[in-house]
């Protein structure tokens, strides 16, 4: 009497998680809009798309707040605490790293040349694309919970990963194709200029980094 | 013996109220899981929990209730005091019932069966002298507390790996499940049913032979999984559903699956909870009927009845609004677990019931549940909550036997 069972049962850390990458998602999904919006001059919108990857990573950012709050010390779980607490890390950098991407582009009035735009949208939309598949990874995490993390439902996420990490390697290639192009380039533009938009380079690899890395600790996860 | 029918009216008010407390709260724990995952129907779940904790209390609560109403007290000493025991039980049952009405209201994960025995050997040891008590029998109970969880933990962990083996891990875990989870419904109903013809048919006059207790179990362990292998196949898969989490119809599978354990756990319930309430109104009715203390005294069925009526009522005035909170909570049972656990417990406490020891089955579920655990099958369990859970029975023994002692002495003086 008095007592429930599901007073025992503390709430899934999944649901959060799975929450909390699709909103760093849908704040890394606006950058090619961004960059087109600033390509077209119209800075009334790129304000609008920054205000609103702003207050998505602000979103992100209190649900990861909140997923460390409810992970107290007294869980008993399938998985470390240490792994998921780790995961939700990553995650939130695909949100901050928006974010600073977007901050950029706005305060600077930033442009992309013309003769790199179509290389360098390629190259946002696959870095985008990353994140998605690691979202699309940590989407199979009830899945995972289901099985243990064992059985038929490991391999489903091992072809995710194996496919995340195809993307991450194909945007490290362009990467390096947009800096010799830019290196070219260098000459006839502002030094400043250039200074940045290597710098923008980098941080839209990043995210394709850190998709890369969730995908990695969802390795860790599978392999305990 | 003056007050011979106030005593007993007064024995069937206290009994009836504990048994209605334990019917309005305890049996959310078994029904709440098939509610949540809409296996079955709030209404279902009350009419399925009544029949069994019914079934259970009437067909195999008789052992634990002669433990509750003459194994822990020698009454040798108080022959010629029949008084005495009135007093002790009729004390002892509000005292387990106060109690579990205050800890209810606070909220505390408090036993039924700590708080009656602990009553008990309360009143026994102020009223008759310590020596009364059976100690080495206060000892295998309490010991048997601390048992029953890890078996049930243990079966339950094996239970959920046989799961996991058989279906979640495979290719295709719908065509296992189909295959596979009317062989869990056989095996539970058999394991049910030859503990009930074993152990309990007895009380209620009949004797069956070992081949034959066998033999009824198959036909019933065949009669129920037919039955649900029908419901199973008319399970259709929701793509969308599926789409976002792969198991939905397999879970809905063993949805099936949880309505059977579900009855089995309402059933064990009844068959150990119930003595609780009715092992002391036993006590008070055998002793006042016959003005003398018995050594020997069938356990009246109007008693049995009483307690499963009382649950009944219980949990259909209160159990309705505790199922409805809690089935919707429940997400994180799943039914692939929820069976699992239920299963162990259940059987558990029916093999326990058979020998007479009032075991504790919240205790026992949640060793299950914390098994299933083990096994990684469920996402999280706050221990914090299991801590307090077992540290609970440490507090309601003590508390359960002062409260016996003032009711003890109070009663002692208005009639006495």
């Amino acid at each position: 009497m008095g007592f429930l069972i599901s007073d025992m049962l503390s709430r899934s850390p999944v649901a959060p998680l799975q929450e909390h990458i699709k909103t760093a998602c849908k704040a890394a999904q606006l950058l090619p809009s961004l960059f087109e919006a600033a390509n077209l001059n119209d800075w009334d919108k790129v304000a609008s798309i920054n205000s609103d990857i702003r207050k998505l990573e602000n979103d992100a950012d209190e649900m990861k707040l909140d997923i460390r709050s409810n992970l107290p010390k007294s869980l008993f779980m399938p998985v470390p605490r240490q792994d998921l607490l780790e995961l939700v890390l990553v995650q939130d950098k695909v949100a901050n790293l928006s974010k600073t991407i977007s901050s950029v582009v706005m305060r600077r009035k930033m442009q992309i040349p013309g003769a790199l735009f179509d290389a360098f949208i390629e190259f946002v939309k696959r870095s985008v694309d990353a994140a998605m598949k690691a979202k699309q990874s940590v989407n199979e995490l009830d899945e995972l919970y289901e099985t243990g993390f064992r059985g038929a439902e490991v391999k489903v996420v091992e072809k995710l990963i194996a496919k995340l990490d195809k993307i991450e390697t194909e945007t490290d290639v362009m990467q390096a194709s947009l800096q010799e192009s830019l290196f070219v380039m260098e000459q006839d533009l502002p030094p400043v200029e250039v200074m940045f938009l290597y710098k923008l380079i980098d941080q839209v690899a990043d995210v394709a980094d850190m998709a890369e890395r969730i995908g990695r600790r969802l390795e860790l996860l599978l392999a305990k | 013996m003056d007050y011979q029918v106030t005593y007993i009216v007064l024995a069937g008010i206290f009994g009836a109220f504990m048994a209605w407390g334990i019917g309005a709260n305890d049996v959310a724990n078994a029904m709440a899981t098939s509610v949540g995952s809409k296996a079955i129907t709030i209404k279902q779940a009350i009419i399925i929990a009544a029949v069994f904790e019914f079934a259970g209390a009437v067909l195999a609560g008789g052992e634990v209730t002669s433990t509750i109403r003459k194994g822990i007290i020698d009454t040798s000493s108080i022959v010629d005091q029949p008084e005495l025991l009135i007093f002790g039980m009729l004390s002892a049952l509000l005292a387990a019932g106060i109690w579990l009405l205050i800890a209810s209201k606070k909220g505390w994960p408090v036993s039924t069966t700590h708080s009656i025995v602990g009553a008990v050997v309360g009143f026994a040891a102020v009223g008759i002298g310590t020596e009364a008590i059976k100690w080495s029998k206060v000892g295998d109970i309490v010991l048997s507390w601390i048992i029953t969880p890890m078996i049930a933990g243990i079966l339950a962990f094996m239970i959920f790996q046989t799961v996991h083996h058989l279906i979640l891990k495979q290719k295709n875990p719908l065509e296992k499940a189909k295959k596979y989870v009317p062989m869990y419904m056989f095996i539970t109903a058999f394991i049910l049913t030859l503990v009930t013809i074993k152990k309990g048919l007895k009380h209620v006059g009949l004797t069956v032979s070992d081949n034959e207790a066998y033999l009824y179990a198959a036909i019933s362990g065949v009669v129920v999984s037919l039955i649900g292998a029908f419901f199973v196949s008319k399970i259709k898969v929701d793509k969308e559903k599926e789409k976002e989490f792969h198991f939905h119809t397999v879970e809905k599978v063993f949805g099936v699956l949880m309505v059977i354990t579900a009855s089995g756990l309402a059933f064990a319930h009844g068959s150990n909870d119930v003595a609780n309430a009715v092992g002391p109104l036993a006590a008070i009715v055998a002793t006042a009927k016959s003005g003398a203390v018995a050594a020997k005294a069938g356990v009246d069925a109007w008693v049995l009845l009483l307690g499963g009526i009382g649950i009944v009522i219980g949990l259909a005035t209160y159990g309705v609004r505790v199922i409805r909170t809690v089935g919707q909570k429940i997400t994180h049972l799943t039914p692939s677990r929820g069976f699992a656990a239920e299963l162990a417990a259940s059987s558990t406490i029916v093999v326990a019931s058979g020998t007479g020891m009032p075991i504790s089955t919240t205790q026992t579920l949640v060793g299950a549940v914390l098994g299933v655990g083990m096994a990684r099958g469920i996402s999280a369990i706050d221990l914090g909550v299991v801590r307090s859970i077992f540290a609970s029975w440490v507090v309601t023994i003590p508390a359960g036997a002062s409260l016996s002692i003032v009711f003890f002495f109070i009663l002692k003086g208005i009639f006495g």
